[in-house]
């Protein structure tokens, strides 16, 4: 306690005149700081406003105007164009659906299987861990001419199962490590108690521990989501009928086909980032927090 | 109690499916890779065993190794450009106001598909309505470049777009591990006297070595995985100027039919990631001890 007086009295005599004389040259270099932060902070912006601004416009504004002029007369029709023409429709639901499952599985999956390492007690526990976080450094497309082969002789080429399995597969590594991480954090004592009082093992892990973690859940589920989203080496790979194509390929392909439409690309990119965008908005402190605890555990 | 938390019969129903998942999809496919680049197959037909073939022909390839070349240099400005990252996260975690808002604003590309990012910057770089060429030519560039369609530039205009979306990525992970350094340390070296640059270099980059360490993993490992940007930005063109590792992968199995060979750049890549990982951990802990 007197240590830390002493040290706040240190501060006040030795840093004031050291404020006073520098407060007119520090208050530029923030400036300076200020303006080079705000630079940064545009030029990772300003490429979506242009984006939203051309998916509004006609190819005659787009070719002959300023790429910095608004609309004249938005194209909300680029949008109604792209839904329907483009199939983006179905391929918005596929990738919802696919999305969803895949989710559920990993986080369930991630769960039992940490629960396994981190509370149970059996020999293995070490190395089988070790051969999840493992899965992290495998370079997926090392994989992907096995895996065509192996979802062929199962006829599951042309078969969402083979997407969503795909999915689970390559995202358990990262869920386990931030489960992992968080799992190491919680007390044990309540669990402890519960086996005394001669629980299951079963309800210890769906009434007890699972509970406990859904603030780390909420994360791996926020993070499997964009991944999962976003994804599209195995969808373009695996899928080739239509009706299964997800929207990052479905994207791909329809600006393939529309190719000096830059209306009706906007809108399709527009509507394939938009779920992410307002995911963002609204759970942005979760996201950065799941960002920085996935990798950095690792 | 001992018993209820190690009964084996609970312990492998709650293991063995995710297990099974990433034996089968992940752990087997690897080793599978390796067998088929032993093959000669175009992935519909019988397998024909040809031996080391495969391999032979891809130390010699010399596409393979430009490929190698384009995601190696891809690693290294992506490791260059951490030095930038570093600095802007230590202005951001140096108590500045609005720092939280900033770095939420930089982490948006990192949210979007690739696929999403790459058709967005083959509209920003279109030699004549794109984004950049509209602005050199509103400040008097007579013939700006065209960008991908040129063979002597596309990889390093490639770059652009791949710092858009890590930048942020980045910055999160180092403003974290920077916020994690103990406040008293700092307070003390400025009573000292220690100027903001010095207590920066002493003492914040020292003990966030770690993690700047796993950085430069990410960051080189990562630039060997690319894919998806390049493959809808360029698809390894023009001529394989913007060719790599995966890309080349991916065009000889799923294009040209070659799925021996396919595997044996696949298994390859398997390799160099794994051969690197290795020599940048062994780099970097002997210069550790310095700290």
């Amino acid at each position: 306690m007197s240590k830390a007086v002493m040290e706040t009295k240190f501060n006040t005599t030795l840093s004031a005149p050291y404020k006073t004389s520098k407060s007119l040259g520090s208050r530029i270099g923030y400036g300076v700081l200020y303006v080079i932060l705000g630079i940064i902070a545009i030029i990772q912006i300003y490429p979506l406003i242009w984006l939203l601004l051309f998916s509004l416009k006609t190819n005659q504004e787009v070719f002959g105007m300023s790429p910095f002029s608004l609309p004249q007369n938005p194209q909300w029709g680029n949008y109604a164009k792209a839904w329907s023409a483009g199939h983006i429709d179905v391929y918005f639901f596929n990738s919802v659906l696919y999305t969803v499952i895949a989710v559920v599985l990993t986080v369930i999956l991630a769960s039992f299987v940490t629960f396994a390492i981190t509370r149970m007690h059996w020999k293995l526990s070490g190395l089988v861990l070790g051969l999840f976080m493992a899965g992290y450094m495998i370079p997926l497309h090392s994989t992907l001419i096995p895996l065509f082969n192996i979802f062929k002789s199962t006829h599951l080429i042309d078969n969402p199962v083979s997407v969503i399995l795909s999915y689970v597969a390559f995202n358990l590594p990262i869920t386990i490590m931030i489960l992992a991480g968080f799992y190491k954090t919680l007390p044990r004592e309540i669990e402890e108690a519960a086996v005394m009082d001669g629980c299951s093992i079963h309800r210890i892990f769906f009434q007890i521990t699972l509970p406990m973690t859904i603030p780390v859940l909420s994360t791996t589920v926020i993070i499997n989501m964009i991944y999962n989203w976003n994804e599209f080496v195995f969808v373009n790979t695996f899928l080739s009928s239509d009706k299964w194509k997800t929207i990052t390929v479905g994207v791909n392909n329809f600006v393939g086909q529309y190719l000096t439409d830059w209306g009706a690309i906007g809108a399709t990119l527009m509507i394939s980032i938009i779920p992410v965008l307002i995911a963002y908005f609204i759970l942005s402190d979760r996201i950065v927090e799941g960002i920085a605890a996935g990798s950095v555990k690792g | 109690m001992k018993n209820v938390m190690s009964n084996k019969f609970v312990i492998t129903l709650y293991v063995l499916p995710a297990l099974i998942l990433i034996l089968l999809l992940i752990y087997i496919p690897i080793v599978l890779t390796g067998y088929y680049g032993l093959m000669d197959w175009n992935g519909i037909g019988k397998m024909k065993f040809v031996g080391l073939d495969n391999y032979i022909e891809l130390v010699k390839d010399k596409l393979f190794w430009q490929s190698t070349w384009h995601s190696l240099l891809l690693g290294l400005f992506s490791t260059v450009s951490l030095v930038g990252y570093l600095i802007l996260s230590l202005i951001l975690a140096s108590k500045i106001k609005g720092a939280n808002f900033l770095r939420k604003i930089y982490l948006i590309p990192m949210l979007l598909s690739s696929v999403a990012i790459g058709q967005l910057w083959a509209k920003i770089f279109d030699p004549t309505n794109g984004m950049i060429n509209r602005l050199l030519t509103i400040f008097g560039v007579d013939n700006p470049p065209v960008w991908l369609a040129d063979s002597k530039i596309a990889l390093y205009a490639l770059f652009f777009p791949i710092v858009w979306q890590y930048a942020g990525f980045y910055i999160i992970i180092f403003y974290a591990a920077l916020k994690n350094v103990p406040e008293e340390l700092i307070e003390a070296a400025k009573i000292d006297g220690a100027t903001s640059i010095q207590i920066a270099y002493k003492i914040k980059l020292p003990l966030i070595a770690g993690v700047i360490k796993v950085m430069v993993i990410l960051a080189i490992v990562g630039s060997l995985k690319y894919f998806d940007l390049i493959f809808v930005l360029t698809g390894g063109g023009p001529n394989h100027a913007s060719e790599v590792m995966a890309s080349y992968m991916y065009s000889e199995a799923f294009s040209k039919y070659n799925f021996g060979y396919g595997s044996a750049i696949g298994f390859g890549l398997l390799i160099i990631c794994l051969v690197m990982t290795w020599l940048i951990q062994k780099l970097l802990s002997s210069k550790e001890v310095e700290f």
